[in-house]
């Protein structure tokens, strides 16, 4: 059965901006997916019409089958959604928005009270439940969040940007908790900026620019496409200037850090034969960018066309990099 | 962080919109419980303050006005007023301030109608404004003996005149944008018809042509209900003032749930 499915999706602000064209989307129920895309690309009104927080121009949606223009209660009882900023009220403690959060979507209040004892320990709100929510840390916030909207128990779970601004610890126990969530069922669609966040935990992932899906994909699949990966080697001794190793780019980039591309068809053991053999010891080595990251520039550059073709390239993504990030 | 166990659960709509409705209403009054400095002492300070000088030390040079003691014809008056400014007030600020802080988001994003959003909100309104209300009463009596000619036209005409200025200050929070457009009804609205609503006088003593103009006043209706469920007499025809709160029910809460379902004031 289908989470989500989309088609024809369109979004045409009053301002005039196409923040969606005609989007035809599915996602499985019991998927983990990912829907990545640069900032204003349509993420956030995606996730706003399936939450009806934004009304849609055109096309159709629809929620575990429920028709979101004719069974939209239906379609919202299935939905548990993480926004991206801030939505609660700052007054009230945690355990008050988590009931009244709970009571919104049909639960009495006592039942209420049980899970959302179990969802605040699970997220380690437990001690705070009785303070004002605008004390908490900024992790605490989105811990909050994801509290609020696992009380109905949702089939799907939409999380726009759950872990900005977390700290790593926090992030990857929250990562770890959201395994287990959709192991025991929860379909969950990520949005993020931190694309290794979207590569550990996801199986599936659509990419959006502009407005448009421009790849859809397995995980697998899409990191296949990946030709060729920069690795960063830090070495032994000083060198004065890159070693010439046969068969692969390397270049030197202080006296002690070099960088290697190495190709799909190549391994890493011919390249530290050739190291070796120049009597180039190494003592670390790491990638150079995040996998997905690589790829996901060169989609959004190229607009999904050709991306394997531009992936297999190499070339450096820094600069791709900086302005995504920027 | 353990791993959660999902227990399905799928409330039937008429039970989810029950509960929902009845969260909603528990919100809306611990708010008012939460914040009662704020809810409801001003208006028994200003009802005390009203009585001490307009009853007290004018009202005694003023006489009586349609044949009853001047305290004992504006207490009716001043607690429909407090009902009024806090019915309105208390929807206006709430759903405005859950606007503004986004968490209105909990609750557009949730399986409830719009219909039980506004009904939610307004029984907030209807409870803070009959609460206040009470209060407005207990210290009318200490200032006049208060008759109940109507017992029944006075809990109608304040439930009603209560659900009316709660639905209008939902609207008023559905189009403002700004502090500013909150306050503004309220105040260049609300305020001049309250007080020209026959609170501290009977329209019997105005010219013909200002009794025609205050007859299109709906708070003078209101007031006036409400004084002939205390005193048994009345500026209006008391039928009719039942009626034009009926209808006005009606019409703002089928223009409230219009306006919540277009996503005015609250959808791109």
């Amino acid at each position: 059965m289908l989470a989500l499915s989309t088609r024809g999706l369109t979004k045409t602000y009053k301002n005039g901006v196409h923040a969606l064209r005609s989007v035809d989307l599915d996602v499985e129920e019991g998927d983990f997916f990912a829907l990545l895309g640069p900032n204003g690309a349509g993420k956030t009104t995606l996730i706003g019409i399936m939450t009806s927080l934004v009304n849609k121009t055109g096309g159709t949606a629809s929620i575990f089958g429920f028709d979101i223009d004719k069974q939209l209660e239906r379609a919202k009882s299935c939905i548990g959604v993480v926004p991206q900023e801030l939505n609660f009220n700052q007054f009230e403690s945690p355990m008050t928005i988590v009931v009244n959060q709970a009571g919104f979507y049909g639960i009495e209040r006592a039942e209420a009270r049980v899970r959302a004892e179990r969802y605040l320990k699970q997220l380690q709100l437990w001690e705070k439940r009785n303070s004002a929510a605008r004390g908490l840390s900024g992790g605490m916030k989105r811990r909050l969040m994801i509290a609020r909207a696992l009380m109905h128990e949702p089939r799907l779970l939409i999380l726009d940007e759950p872990t900005a601004g977390v700290d790593i610890e926090i992030r990857r126990t929250m990562w770890d908790f959201l395994r287990d969530i959709n192991a025991h069922g929860t379909t969950i669609i990520l949005t993020t900026h931190y694309l290794e966040e979207a590569e550990s935990l996801c199986r599936n992932i659509a990419i959006i620019n502009k407005g448009g899906i421009i790849e859809r994909d397995r995980m697998s699949n899409l990191l296949r496409r990946l030709n060729t990966q920069t690795f960063v080697l830090n070495t032994r001794g000083a060198l004065q200037a890159a070693p010439p190793v046969v068969g692969f780019g390397v270049r030197l980039v202080d006296d002690h850090t070099l960088e290697a591309d190495i190709g799909k068809e190549q391994d890493l053991n011919g390249l530290f034969v050739e190291l070796s053999r120049l009597g180039v010891e190494v003592l670390s080595m790491r990638n150079k960018i995040n996998r997905l990251e690589e790829i996901f520039m060169h989609l959004v550059e190229t607009g999904g066309q050709a991306a394997a073709t531009q992936a297999a390239s190499g070339a450096p993504a820094s600069a791709a990099t900086r302005a995504f990030h920027g | 962080m353990d791993s959660p166990t999902r227990v399905p659960v799928q409330p039937s709509l008429a039970r989810t919109r029950w509960i929902g409705f009845k969260t909603i209403v528990i919100r809306e009054y611990s708010r008012i419980v939460r914040i009662w400095g704020q809810t409801l002492v001003p208006s028994a300070v200003t009802a005390t303050l009203y009585f001490v000088i307009f009853g007290n030390l004018i009202g005694r040079r003023v006489g009586p006005m349609s044949g009853f003691d001047y305290r004992q014809f504006i207490a009716p008056g001043l607690i429909m007023m407090s009902i009024i400014t806090n019915s309105y007030g208390n929807v206006v600020s709430s759903f405005f301030g859950a606007k503004f802080g986004k968490h209105v988001e909990e609750l557009l994003v949730s399986p409830l109608p719009t219909s039980i959003i506004v009904a939610g909100y307004t029984a907030g309104g209807l409870i803070r404004g009959l609460l206040v209300g009470a209060v407005v009463t207990l210290v009318s009596l200490f200032f006049a003996r208060l008759p109940v000619a109507h017992f029944f036209a006075i809990i109608a005409a304040a439930l009603l005149t209560s659900t009316v200025f709660s639905l209008a200050g939902f609207i008023n929070a559905v189009f403002a944008r700004s502090f500013d457009q909150m306050n503004f009804i309220p105040v260049f609205v609300l305020t001049p018809l309250t007080y020209f609503g026959g609170v501290f006088y009977s329209v019997a003593m105005l010219p013909e042509w200002a009794q025609r103009l205050s007859f299109v006043n709906p708070i003078l209706h209101m007031v006036n209900a409400f004084r002939y469920g205390f005193l048994g007499t009345s500026d209006v025809h008391v039928v009719a003032a039942f009626g034009l709160m009926l209808l006005l029910t009606v019409a703002l809460f089928a223009t409230a749930v219009q306006l919540l379902s277009r996503g005015v004031g609250v959808r791109d």
